[in-house]
């Protein structure tokens, strides 16, 4: 019996979403098979990684995640440009978490001004992200989208309880958008319908279906992303073809595993290592199922997983 | 593969003779096709046909069982491509690789580092479960020594016996006895003797050859030869070939019935950085190995590795749940709050991670609702005021807590008011952030 190679035909493809403008605009998606399946089809572009940021100082962040980033945490804009300048990162991603009515409440035209300081210091394209706090997202991504314009930025995130006036803003001043769903395959499709409903175009969007870290829930996240990742391909499903967005930092970097010192935890070994590695399998785990866009924190991490992406690219 | 009841019916004398107890022939084909019946029934059914239907019934990747007692793993027997179709079925084995070049402190203290590797993960324990010993010394008494060694001091851990070299592989058997162990590897230019050696001593016997062709071609030769218990290796070695030839090899097997490739895999992920070999371990978690073969095992190393294998391999079907019960966390006493939430592990976990980030002692009340979200709970009607009463009045915390204040999840607000009322006149309910991120805020500043 001679081997014959299994292939299979799909007629699905994911859409690809450029972001950013000029010469480090970056396009996300764009495959026509399952995740690094070249043997059955095109995967023109590689999973991106946002390193993300935030508009307060990192002051809770862990150690391990505080140490690379020592002396800039405290100007957003100063930190975005040591990202890209100093770690060559592609993608920004700021988060506005100070706007949270527990973490500031900062009024939607402060975080306005942050966006535009950082828009200023930076050339690689900007994932604009909200504090996830429903109501509160609503007004200040409205007031952020617009002072993007032109930037073709991504917003987020878009839930079911307050993406009308998101999409609407993002649509206004050209920027894509995240549709954010609980763990859900039904749900997550159900988002981008919505979004579509409203006119916003299907190629504009991009998918989170909400992340976890390794060790908290991953099997959920993973297992979601696969099925949307088959219903695109296999099914065809236009519904289900924006690309996937794993923001998984801010998980990762909450969990025990990160945090815990060898002193307190002698099996787990040396902390900044092991830290640094969670993130990095968890990224890698959601690369397997499928993820075109990655929302990081260690630079380290980031590395280790881009030389494996680099892998992944060549036949 | 599983046949229908008609293309085994194909199989059968077709005479409907009866006396494998069933009507006609056809009756028990179906029977068969249900698993309802055992084709040693028939007492007429051919040799041929027996022989066809015997191995279209086998699991399309053959279960291989290393190692003897109870320090030996079962590996293979996977059904599906994806986990949420069905569970993955034998968790992959991890194994570090230790070089008989090194010298015998270094190996000591690499046998102390497998036996000493276990790590608890909710209620599992986990571990490095095998030994490689490689053979970079090209001394066939060397490579027996320390097979030996390792025996001595590490007799349960099943062994791979990494040499293409037969005669090695044969001074090293006899420290092997009734242990199981993988001979690996059988290539095209010692098929012969790796076989004969593997039969003498029923090891199991690794198949190497550079890619699937070559693979298949030489499976099936030694399955020629009488030995079937095989574990293969396309010799994947970068992060594409290994997920490419991974996965063709699981889909040939498992869509296509195709025999030469039903076999588990064996990887080795070697690589000159620490952190690359990582993620090729975790491509190959995720991506159907199931032998993987690690040159260190540090343990922050082996943490998420072993993490991400056990979340590959739990149970998509069962809903993960915690407990119903009131769990402390950090030294709660009775002036501490009472947090109440669902028993989604997911949820539970989270809300668990946040609380302890707060560093602020909590009671957290874990209410049984099938292992649902809050949201998704409270609109099942599972998580009411009723029965949120109950559990908390039945649970006893009220003994426990100076102030009977209970902090309800955000997103239920609405239950509030209903939930005062059921519960004793002397209850307060008080309504908590909807996500838990903010709850460390929230229990800083009700602390303060
Ligand atoms: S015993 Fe065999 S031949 Fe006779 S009826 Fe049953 S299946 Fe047919």
């Amino acid at each position: 019996m001679p081997f014959v190679v299994p292939k299979e035909n799909y007629t699905g493809r994911i859409y690809t979403v450029e972001i950013g403008t000029g010469e480090k605009a970056v396009k996300v998606g764009g495959a026509n098979t399952l995740p690094y399946l070249g043997f059955e089809g095109e995967i023109p572009n590689p999973p991106a990684i946002a390193i993300e940021i935030q508009d307060i100082p990192a002051k809770d962040w862990p150690e391990t995640l505080k140490k690379p980033f020592d002396g800039v945490t405290d100007d957003p804009a100063a930190w975005a440009r040591f990202c890209e300048k100093e770690l060559g990162v592609g993608i920004i991603a700021l988060r506005l978490i100070s706007t949270h009515p527990d973490y500031g409440d900062r009024k939607p035209e402060e975080a306005a001004k942050t966006v535009e300081a950082v828009l200023g210091a930076v050339s690689v394209p900007l994932i604009i992200l909200g504090s996830e706090h429903v109501e509160k997202d609503t007004q200040v991504l409205k007031v952020v989208s617009e002072a993007a314009k032109g930037r073709n930025c991504i917003i987020g995130k878009a839930q079911e309880e307050n993406y009308k006036t998101i999409a609407a803003s993002a649509m206004a001043n050209n920027h894509k958008i995240i549709a954010m769903s609980q763990l859900d395959v039904n749900l997550a499709k159900q988002m981008n319908i919505l979004l579509m409903q409203m006119g916003f175009d299907k190629e504009r969007i991009l998918t989170d279906p909400m992340s976890s870290a390794l060790g908290y829930g991953l099997e959920y996240t993973y297992s979601v992303m696969e099925r949307i990742r088959l219903a695109a391909i296999v099914q065809n499903d236009p519904a289900m073809q924006p690309p996937l967005v794993s923001d998984i930092g801010r998980n990762v970097w909450k969990a025990k595993e990160t945090i815990a010192s060898e002193s307190d935890i002698p099996e787990w070994g040396s902390v900044e290592e092991r830290g640094i590695t969670f993130e990095a399998v968890t990224a890698i785990s959601m690369i397997m199922a499928g993820s075109d866009l990655l929302i990081m924190r260690h630079p380290k991490a980031i590395e280790i997983v881009k030389k494996t992406i680099n892998e992944l690219m060549e036949r | 593969m599983a046949l229908s009841g008609v293309e085994i019916f194909k199989h059968l004398p077709k005479t409907n003779c009866k006396e494998c107890g069933h009507p006609t022939c056809l009756a028990f084909a179906m029977k068969l096709a249900a698993k309802q019946a055992n084709l040693d029934s028939c007492p007429y059914v051919s040799k041929e046909g027996k022989e066809f239907l015997s191995s279209a019934s086998a699991p399309p990747i053959r279960p291989i069982c290393i190692g003897h007692g109870d320090g030996s793993v079962k590996l293979g027997e996977e059904t599906v491509l994806f986990r949420h179709e069905k569970k993955f079925v034998n968790p992959c084995a991890l194994a570090l690789s230790i070089d008989d070049s090194l010298p015998d402190t270094e190996i000591l203290k690499r046998i102390d580092g497998v036996k000493t590797s276990e790590i608890e993960r909710v209620g599992q324990k986990l571990r490095v479960e095998m030994i490689s010993v490689g053979h970079t010394s090209s001394d066939p008494s060397r490579f027996s020594a320390v097979v030996k060694l390792i025996r001595e001091n590490a007799p349960k851990i099943p062994l791979i016996l990494n040499s293409k070299d037969p005669a090695a592989i044969e001074s090293a058997l006899p420290h092997c006895k009734g242990a199981r162990p993988v001979i690996y590897a059988a290539t095209k230019d010692n098929t012969e003797a790796m076989v004969k050696l593997a039969k003498e001593n029923s090891a199991i016997l690794g198949v190497y050859a550079e890619g699937l062709d070559a693979l298949s071609s030489l499976t099936e030769k030694i399955k020629g030869m009488g030995l079937d218990d095989l574990v293969i290796d396309p010799g994947a070695s970068t992060p594409r070939r290994m997920i490419e030839d991974y996965t063709m090899i699981r889909r040939s097997a498992i869509k296509k019935g195709f025999k030469p490739l039903g076999y588990p895999i064996i990887t080795f992920t070697s690589s000159k950085d620490v952190f690359a070999e990582s993620m090729k371990a975790s491509i190959g978690i995720a991506k159907y190995a199931s032998i993987i073969v690690l040159d260190s095992i540090e343990r922050w190393k082996m943490l998420p590795l072993i993490t991400l294998r056990q979340n590959i391999y739990t149970d998509p079907q069962v809903p993960m749940q915690v407990a119903q019960k009131i769990y402390k966390i950090g030294d709660a006493n009775e002036k501490s709050p009472l947090l109440l939430t669902t028993n989604f592990s997911l949820t539970y976990f989270i809300v668990q991670g946040e609380v302890e980030n707060s560093k602020v002692p909590c009671w957290l009340a874990i209410m049984d609702v099938e292992g649902l979200s809050v949201l998704t709970a409270w609109a099942a009607g599972k998580f009411t005021a009723p029965k949120i009463a109950s559990f908390i009045l039945e649970s006893g915390i009220g003994d426990k807590v100076a102030r009977k204040e209970l902090i309800i999840p955000g997103y239920v607000s609405i239950l509030s008011g209903a939930l005062e009322e059921k519960l004793n006149s002397d209850w307060k309910v008080v309504v908590g952030p909807r996500e838990a991120n903010a709850l460390p805020a929230f229990l800083k500043n009700r602390a303060a």
